[in-house]
């Protein structure tokens, strides 16, 4: 791989023992891809996080230990500097306020907390939510990025047109202490050209079915880029990122061009550039229909638990569960999680839609989400949610039976202890 | 193996280093792509996901023929900590690169190759013998 100056003297530990740890695996990382070139980046969204069970062990020892071993594949302990690009914590395994519902260890939550601590001094911004991009990390067009997380990673390369592969906890590591990445894949303008077309011949409107069309995505195309027509609705922030983190979770799509709608290809013709267009996929009643049944993994109504934000809620989300809540009761067998940032619930907090969801019987969550922590209420058989990506997940990772539907059907459901919705 | 048949045939594939080293080993071939967060278990080396055709199955110590990475971006954090376990592959050859696979494979720290000159798939089955010479991009297969 051809390196700069800077970066031969990073990697030759020029710039002090931790940049050159990290050069040496980004160099490995770009050999092994056949990465020509490395590539600049001020934009890193990485898990730091000591808060499993499994770095409860190692972080015994260090904190810089974790970050050592985990984020940088060294088999030295190097004291880790402040990172050298701004850098932000993705997702966690627990809530700081609210560990003790969710059913986690206690001294977990306290090396949580230590961990929290160590990273914060090291300029990694605590934003620990699956949605950076909600709560001020917003890359512009052309940016090159750093990002883990799925449903992230497809938010930024389709809707904001930023650059980024789905890194890992490893190269976020490296990319931190010293601003490069790989230039390969999706950094690259010759790679992002669309390779399928979806046609759309149905209405897609509220975001259940935007949810349903980026689930269907992710089956059709699998890891690869596809391109949409026929789409009648403006989507909007919250409709998107739940159609990403559909797509990337029954496929594993990182980049999706809809002209009009996202803002790399004004047009069909843009989003193939030279590759040839294919005959179109057709995602009708039908389609939808299908796959809305797919993402039914349940057969008793009868309803255990209720989880809403994932991805983690905007603020216009938690105004409408806490409209569609005020005045009502959860039932008395049902939990209601509802899972927002930190950032976004002081909002909610300030606005009076956290009271309302607590007085209806209702958690409001941050840092975490259930698939992430692998925690539901003790005795949970029955789950649904109004998340795709959730629907997906969950009932493998907790052994439950799960349901898929709207908001208004999950938050009415809760309320009747019992799955009320239909499939559309 | 009966008197019938013939020597074991040995086939030898030339391919690209991903990480280099050497080690020989028993295959184990998944033809469908394996996830990491959620699709193995790291304590025992094994594949998890529910409906995999290697469900329950473990490739610790073995030669894993397999397309490569799918799912969560935890992909290479798994298999790091299968390295720590002692329960990593012994050495890996893959078909499909993606930064999954190529981060995964470098912490992995196994020998492990990929764009090889034949269809593994056809070639390669679970019990054959297998070196995997990375940092010379041969595979040589010895019929079991």
């Amino acid at each position: 791989m051809r390196l700069t100056d800077h970066e031969r003297a990073m990697l030759d530990g020029g710039h002090g023992e931790a940049a050159a740890r990290a050069m040496d695996l980004l160099v490995r990382y770009g050999e092994a891809l056949g990465a020509e070139r490395l590539v600049e980046t001020r934009n890193v969204a990485g898990a730091f996080n000591a808060s499993t069970p499994s770095v409860r062990e190692i972080a015994e020892d260090s904190l810089d230990r974790v970050f050592s071993e985990l984020n940088l594949d060294s088999d030295d302990v190097i004291e880790i500097p402040h990172v050298a690009v701004p850098t932000c914590q993705l997702i966690t395994g627990i809530d700081n306020d609210n560990f003790a519902t969710q059913g986690v260890d206690p001294e977990l939550a306290d090396l949580q907390l230590r961990s929290e601590q160590y990273l914060g001094k090291r300029g990694i911004n605590l934003m620990c939510t699956c949605t950076p991009y909600q709560v001020g990390n917003v890359p512009v067009m052309g940016e090159h990025c750093a990002w883990m997380e799925s449903s992230a990673v497809i938010y930024a390369n389709s809707v904001l047109g930023a650059r980024t592969n789905v890194e890992g906890k490893e190269s976020t590591g490296a990319a931190a202490l010293t601003g490069r990445i790989p230039y390969w894949g999706l950094h690259c303008p010759e790679n992002r050209f669309a390779q399928h077309l979806i046609r759309v011949e149905t209405e897609v409107g509220d975001m259940a079915e935007w949810g349903v069309l980026g689930y269907f995505t992710g089956f059709a195309v699998e890891e690869e880029i596809p391109a949409f027509e026929g789409l009648t609705d403006q989507p909007s922030l919250v409709k998107l990122k739940h159609f990403g983190a559909a797509a990337a979770s029954s496929g594993g799509v990182e980049l999706y061009h809809m002209p009009g709608i996202t803002p790399e290809a004004a047009s069909l013709d843009a989003a193939f550039g030279p590759n040839a267009r294919p005959e179109p996929a057709v995602y009708g009643a039908a389609e939808r229909r299908r796959t809305w049944e797919r993402l039914q993994n349940a057969s008793d109504r009868k309803l255990d638990f209720v989880m809403l934000g994932c991805p983690h809620n905007s603020i216009e989300q938690m105004a409408l569960i806490a409209e569609l809540l005020d005045g009502k009761r959860i039932h008395s067998d049902t939990e209601l999680w509802v899972h927002t940032p930190s950032a976004i619930r002081q909002v909610a907090d300030r606005s009076g839609y956290t009271a309302i969801i607590e007085a209806a019987g209702g958690v409001v969550m941050s840092d975490t989400c259930p698939s992430i922590s692998r925690k539901v209420p003790a005795g949970t058989r029955v789950i649904a949610t109004d998340s795709a990506k959730q629907a997906h997940y969950l009932p493998a990772i907790a052994k439950v039976q799960g349901w898929f539907g709207s908001v208004e059907q999950c938050v009415n459901s809760a309320i009747a202890g019992e799955w009320l919705g239909v499939v559309q | 193996m009966s008197e019938a048949q013939a020597k074991p045939r040995v086939i030898t594939l030339k391919g690209r280093k991903v990480v280099g080293g050497k080690a020989t080993a028993e295959a184990l071939v998944s033809t469908q792509t394996i996830s990491g967060w959620g699709g193995i278990n790291e304590r025992e080396g094994s594949v998890i996901e529910l409906h995999h055709q290697l469900n329950g199955v473990s490739f610790a110590g073995k030669v894993l023929v397999f397309p490569g990475a799918k799912g969560s971006s935890g992909w290479s954090a798994y298999w790091h900590m299968c390295r720590l376990n002692g329960t990593a592959p012994a050495a890996m050859i893959f078909t499909r690169m993606t930064t999954k696979i190529a981060l995964g494979a470098v912490v992995s720290r196994v020998p492990t190759v990929t764009d090889l000159d034949g269809d593994v798939f056809e070639l390669i089955e679970t019990g054959d013998l297998v070196e995997v010479d990375a940092d010379a991009g041969v595979v040589t297969i010895t019929k079991r």
